[in-house]
């Protein structure tokens, strides 16, 4: 595997994590993270259709003229997840009822679409692939750790399986409650943002203001 | 209407779209940073909500459900799996149309709403619109008044984060937070608070 091959695979995930870093595909990265069996299944469908979206417009970027390249872009990713939707139906019916619209959504996942016009309409198709393959793994990544947090804490199980033994069911953990509802999603994104910037310096936003410092120190007035 | 009134509600507090689904996030992030472009894109959010939820409601009635078609004398078709791809050209349509009408006949409101309407087809809130729709078997009347309500729910919580974003421009926050971070867990308080009226039962 060449180096740039690497780069495009693997950068998405820590350096410019799609969901943390370009603010990409939230939505769903924040719904379907209580239980980690589903955001598995729902990580895999958009990876798939964010590597073959990606793939297709690459192949026809020659051929499309710029005024209709959006919804030659909309057609191509929406056929896909048609595909991906079906495909969940016929398979594992249980979790897609679980996913409901989520699935229908990876069409206006900004991932998907800011892929195919940020890299697709510019590269050749392999490339394009590996860059679709790469947010997909990134997005992936990001979605099992919070699942895996909310499941375990919450629920006290980890992919269905009982890791820490219940109170209802006679062990000793209390299951939080919070973090199977909507609100822990944003503050577990949120600290793991926290984290995240704090590793890695570079990523921190510039401050919008600066706090002149005061005109006259406690000492002055004193 | 009775039964109405509640779905209004219940779509615009209990069920809110950025708050409840975490719907349309993308844009919700980004657009809150003043409170001017925030009204802009909840009206724009508000108005395609409205006219696209009732449409996609009568192609699924009339054109793709099973025997959608058997107004046209064709029996025995089941169209269902080609919803996603007819919502989302419905919608991309709507949005063209409703430019081309604003620019020719509403130049002022084409101004202030015109750079929102392209961002709108790619927002969630609205594909989500429909396909809940869908889900949740609503009649016409009903998909009129989900639409209506589910555009507002989400504009009141864009407005509101716009407003709460405004004052902390000033605040201290911790480096790794700026920015992104804090607005996450801003948006997480106020989702805690709307699950306050998840206890309302109507």
């Amino acid at each position: 595997m060449s180096t740039k091959t690497k780069d495009l695979l693997v950068k998405p995930i820590l350096e410019n994590n799609p969901v943390i870093l370009q603010i990409l595909g939230i939505c769903s990265a924040l719904a379907v993270t209580s239980s980690v069996k589903v955001s598995l299944v729902m990580a895999i469908g958009l990876t798939l259709v964010s590597a073959f979206s990606n793939f297709f417009v690459s192949l026809v970027r020659n051929f499309l003229p710029n005024s209709v390249r959006i919804i030659a872009q909309m057609i191509i990713i929406s056929a896909l997840v048609i595909v991906v939707d079906q495909v969940l139906k016929a398979v594992a019916y249980d979790i897609s009822k679980q996913l409901s619209v989520f699935v229908g959504l990876i069409i206006t996942n900004c991932i998907v679409m800011g892929r195919t016009e940020a890299f697709a309409l510019k590269n050749p198709p392999i490339p394009s692939f590996m860059d679709g393959i790469g947010h997909g793994l990134g997005y992936s990544a990001l979605l099992i750790v919070i699942a895996t947090f909310r499941e375990i804490f919450g629920a006290g199980k980890w992919f269905g399986i009982q890791i820490l033994p219940t109170v209802s069911e006679g062990g000793w953990y209390v299951p939080n409650g919070l973090l199977l509802l909507p609100p822990s999603a944003f503050f577990i994104i949120g600290i793991i943002i926290w984290g995240m910037r704090t590793w890695k310096k570079n990523q921190v936003e510039k401050a919008d203001f600066k706090i002149a410092p005061n005109s006259t120190t406690t000492q002055e007035i004193a | 209407m009775e039964q109405l009134l509640g779905l209004f509600v219940r779509s615009i507090f209990i069920e809110n779209m950025a708050l409840a689904f975490f719907l349309g996030m993308c844009s919700f992030m980004a657009m809150s940073k003043k409170i001017n472009a925030a009204i802009g894109l909840g009206i724009a959010v508000i108005v395609v909500q409205t006219l696209t939820v009732p449409a996609n409601n009568l192609i699924l009635t009339y054109l793709l459900k099973e025997d959608a078609l058997a107004w046209a004398g064709v029996t025995g078709v089941d169209l269902t799996f080609l919803s996603f791809i007819s919502f989302i050209g419905v919608i991309a349509a709507i949005v063209q149309i409703m430019e081309i009408v604003m620019d020719k006949y509403m130049p002022a409101l084409y101004n202030a709403l015109g750079v929102f309407l392209p961002l709108i087809t790619v927002n969630c809130v609205i594909m989500a619109g429909s396909l809940f729709m869908v889900e949740r078997d609503y009649h016409f009347v009903e998909s009129v008044v989900y639409g209506v309500g589910s555009g507002t729910g989400w504009a009141i919580a864009i407005v509101v984060l716009a407003s709460i974003k405004e004052k902390m421009k000033y605040s201290d926050v911790p480096e790794g937070l700026r920015g992104l971070g804090i607005t996450f867990i801003t948006v997480g308080l106020m989702s805690l608070g709307f699950m306050s009226f998840g206890g309302i039962s109507l």
